[in-house]
């Protein structure tokens, strides 16, 4: 049972970056690097990193992304981002000018940093903001405040969602048997069982057995003499058909408008059926109710 | 003595052997674009002409002769200048030491300009020849870096070439041997923004884009497309107190980081000389903690703007508050049409929102909302305005809220077709589910496209949409047969009566535009990756489309 294990999670986990690829419409790039601003030792991040909370922090937040008395994220501006060794942000914090700091709020001061000074607190804004520096379109901001848990639902009343809408293919008893035991974390749970399987290009392949039997789709062709072939679906499109025989003979048949009758058994059906008559409460309920599959 | 006149024959021979190169020393000239597709030879600018309705007046190819329609040749691409042609001209430009060395992916539109074809993938430009496909010469940017995520196309203006680079250059090259006149710097690089946009020729100016993920404010500009030198910068968003939309933002610093990229090129009307072009997300793209409550002009907008002065003359916002990146930068689709029993002079686009708006062109006044996107659940209803109103509940939630469209979009970039015939805009879509989990509680929220993961569902169905321009209404479908897949590739459509389009199997595929009955197919190495094409050339019509890292070339036998 072990092996089994991974070979579901990592189904999932294929499924869901299988579809992080097409959800950036097949254009995950090869190359998303930005500038990188140089590291300054610790002695100076430290002494940059007291003079901003002396004073900056006060109006733009001890992690400088806005405060509450009205000072602005400053990670993100044009004055940080470009940035080296304080240059910009000694003339921005001294120019009185449209430029300045003075002229982006009244009553905010100005600032007679030292080269030196400024030096300094460009060295940790570059030091703090650095994941922005590696910033990738395929990633985020990471999280700060993540929510602590995704179990947020109400067990009862995903069992008894489950009985009326899941209960008919699925039991707790019986292929479901300790599922939250062999799928330990929730947000994989709640995917897994809301699709286990995730199509992508020019067929597929299904996962192994796993703790969620996945089982493959078929497709039924009626040839024109009435000869039945059966098989695991390879692709299908409007021109050809593929498929692979119950003794692994490999078959492709010419498709021609609705000649010969070709009927396709999608395993994932029922799952994709029910995605429009969900509400997020009877997921996180149903989730919640798995969860205590233990 | 000898005589030096040569017979009238030689001459003519002489001649007909040097048309190309004259030709070709000719270049484009911009009063071209200005013809409606098929009326003047090849494919001059991003949708073949101004209007973005990728409509060929060719009829060579109908509904009867496309099954004649035959492979003239292919040839593979590849990327950087470790890779060189027999014959052909390798030429290196650029400011960084890095070259793309993955395989190319043709991701835009192709020129075809006096039997020559300009093709680009990021940091790559080549010229092939139309009649058999071999390279000419090939173009190598070392880039800096940036987002290598695609390339929509050159712009080409009497011999020159222009293209833009992920490190945020515009490098004009001379279209006869590729070698490079000059480059220019049209975006800032350490603000992280890359740019991927085909410019476009419009008389004197030279309209340019650019993207970014990191909370920078989108903007197009016009350039001299002699010298680079610009003309003026249009920003999407407001960036001084007194501009128009201010209100709409929580102040001016989160307007100044708003975003509203131009990503893909805008259409343009030369009687009003409005280019009208659509404008991406606000940004943070999900979290609004900074940006406030408003609709954050300008935004997931279709806007207008007078190409000689750079002044917005109208805009027309198809999400407002937008919270799930699904930016309005679709080509919008000029036409001239009867509406409500008068002609009138109208633009339509298909959202990547998954809704579908007809729109005056001369006003902005909105005329029709459709919704396209069938599974779409995103928003709760159609406002007095037309506009989609948001559901708050499904912007994301700490344990998953299920949307429709996943990321990506009921469509996106691939550009649609309209045919006046029909009078259908043809769209390709999907139908996608993710779940958007809320991973920030942070109520200053996240930057850029932080503060949400998203965990796909897959696409439960891809199919072309045939929309009714007066209605909204989709009036009929041709849907994949796979399982699964993406979203379908961009589409042409001609006075044969037919639509070509890739599907999401692999197939170059003509339709009857009329009913979107199958007539014709062709079965490729890869996925088709950009939209068809079309031009005579030697009295042939050829269709012409990309698929991955190989062009092919396929002909009316």
């Amino acid at each position: 049972m072990m092996r089994t294990i991974p070979r579901i999670l990592f189904a999932a986990i294929l499924a869901a970056l299988l579809f992080a690829v097409i959800a950036l419409g097949q254009e995950a790039p090869f190359m998303a690097s930005f500038p990188s601003h140089p590291k300054a030792d610790a002695a100076t991040v430290n002494r940059g990193k007291e003079a901003y909370k002396l004073n900056c922090a006060y109006c733009h937040g001890e992690d400088a992304r806005g405060g509450e008395n009205g000072g602005t994220n400053i990670l993100r501006s044009d004055v940080v981002m470009k940035d080296q060794n304080g240059e910009r942000l000694r003339a921005f914090l001294q120019n009185t000018g449209e430029n300045g700091h003075v002229a982006t709020r009244e009553g905010v001061l100005k600032f007679n940093f030292t080269d030196a000074q400024a030096a300094d607190l460009a060295a940790f804004m570059n030091d703090i903001s650095a994941f922005i520096h590696d910033f990738r379109v395929s990633s985020r901001d990471p999280g700060r405040m993540r929510p602590p848990t995704i179990l947020v639902g109400d067990a009862k009343a995903g069992e008894r969602y489950f009985q009326a809408k899941c209960g008919s293919c699925h039991s707790a008893t019986g292929d479901l048997k300790g599922i939250a035991g062999k799928i330990t974390e929730p947000r994989t749970l709640q995917q897994t069982w809301l699709m286990p399987m995730v199509y992508g290009f020019r067929g597929f392949n299904p996962p192994a057995d796993g703790p969620v039997k996945v089982a493959p789709p078929t497709v039924t062709v009626t040839m024109q003499n009435g000869q039945k072939l059966e098989g695991r679906l390879g692709r299908i499109d409007d021109f050809i058909v593929t498929m692979t025989l119950a003794d692994g003979t490999p078959r492709t048949i010419h498709r021609d408008g609705d000649v010969p009758k070709v009927e396709v058994h999608d395993p994932m059906k029922p799952h994709k059926d029910l995605l429009p008559v969900y509400t997020d409460a009877d997921i996180h309920n149903v989730t919640a109710y798995l969860a205590t599959l233990k | 003595m000898k005589s030096t006149i040569l017979p009238i024959r030689s001459v003519i021979r002489i001649c007909c052997l040097l048309m190309p190169a004259l030709l070709a020393a000719q270049g484009l000239d911009p009063t071209n674009i200005n013809k409606p597709l098929g009326s003047a030879e090849g494919w001059p600018t991003y949708g073949g002409d101004y209007s973005g309705k990728r409509f060929s007046s060719l009829k060579q190819l109908d509904r009867s002769t496309v099954k004649n329609l035959g492979l003239a040749w292919n040839t593979r691409l590849t990327a950087g200048s470790q890779t060189r042609r027999p014959g052909s001209a390798m030429i290196t430009g650029g400011v960084g030491n890095m070259e793309a060395t993955a395989a190319a992916n043709v991701k835009g539109s192709i020129l075809q300009v006096n039997g020559i074809l300009y093709v680009s993938a990021p940091d790559n430009a080549w010229a092939l020849d139309a009649r058999d496909g071999h390279e000419l010469w090939h173009y190598v940017w070392k880039t800096r870096g940036g987002t290598h995520i695609g390339n929509r196309g050159l712009a080409m203006w009497h011999n020159q070439l222009y293209m833009e680079t992920p490190d945020d250059f515009l490098v004009c090259l001379d279209a006869r041997t590729g070698k490079e006149l000059w480059h220019k710097e049209i975006a800032d690089f350490e603000l992280q923004y890359f740019s991927t946009m085909a410019p476009i020729v419009i008389d004197n100016h030279l309209i340019i884009g650019t993207g970014n993920d990191l909370d920078e404010p989108g903007f197009i500009a016009s350039l001299d497309p002699e010298t680079g030198k610009e003309q003026w910068k249009f920003y999407t968003v407001p960036m001084k107190k007194g501009d128009p939309g201010l209100e709409t933002w929580a102040n001016l610093d989160a307007a100044r980081h708003g975003g509203g990229n131009a990503w893909v090129p805008g259409s343009y009307d030369p009687e009003t000389h409005l280019y009208i072009f659509g404008t991406g997300n606000p940004s943070p793209a999900y979290t609004t903690g900074t940006r406030g409550e408003g609709d954050n002009l300008f935004t997931c907008a279709v806007v207008a703007v007078n190409v000689e002065t750079g002044k917005m003359a109208w805009w027309y916002q198809t999400s407002p508050h937008d919270t799930h990146d699904w930016d309005s930068a679709q080509t919008p689709v000029l036409i001239d049409a009867e509406f409500g029993g008068k002609m009138r002079k109208m633009v339509m686009q298909a959202s990547r929102n998954g809704y579908f708006f007809t729109l005056d062109r001369l006003t902005g006044e909105h005329l029709v909302t459709g919704k396209f996107g069938e599974a779409v659940n995103w928003a709760k209803g159609i406002n007095a305005k037309g506009q989609p109103v948001r559901d708050p509940a499904k912007d994301f939630h700490p344990a998953g809220s299920l949307v429709s469209s996943a990321n990506q979009g009921a469509t996106n970039w691939p550009p649609p077709a309209f045919n006046p015939a029909t009078g259908l805009l043809y769209v390709p879509t999907q139908d996608s589910y993710a779940m958007y989990y809320l991973t920030e509680l942070d109520p200053r929220g996240a930057m850029g496209l932080g503060g949400k993961e998203e965990v796909g569902l897959g696409t439960m169905r891809s199919y072309i949409s045939a929309i009714d321009y007066k209605t909204g209404k989709t009036l009929w479908k041709h849907v994949y047969p796979a399982l699964g897949g993406a979203l379908g590739n961009g589409m042409l459509t001609t006075a044969g009566g037919l639509l070509f389009a890739g599907d999401v199997s692999g197939n170059i595929i003509g339709y009857d535009a009329a009913n979107g009955k199958i007539l014709w197919h062709a079965y490729l190495t890869n996925m088709v990756s950009n939209a068809p094409e079309t031009y005579m050339l030697d009295g042939h019509q050829y269709l012409l489309v990309a698929a991955g890292d190989t062009v092919y070339s396929f002909m009316l036998h």
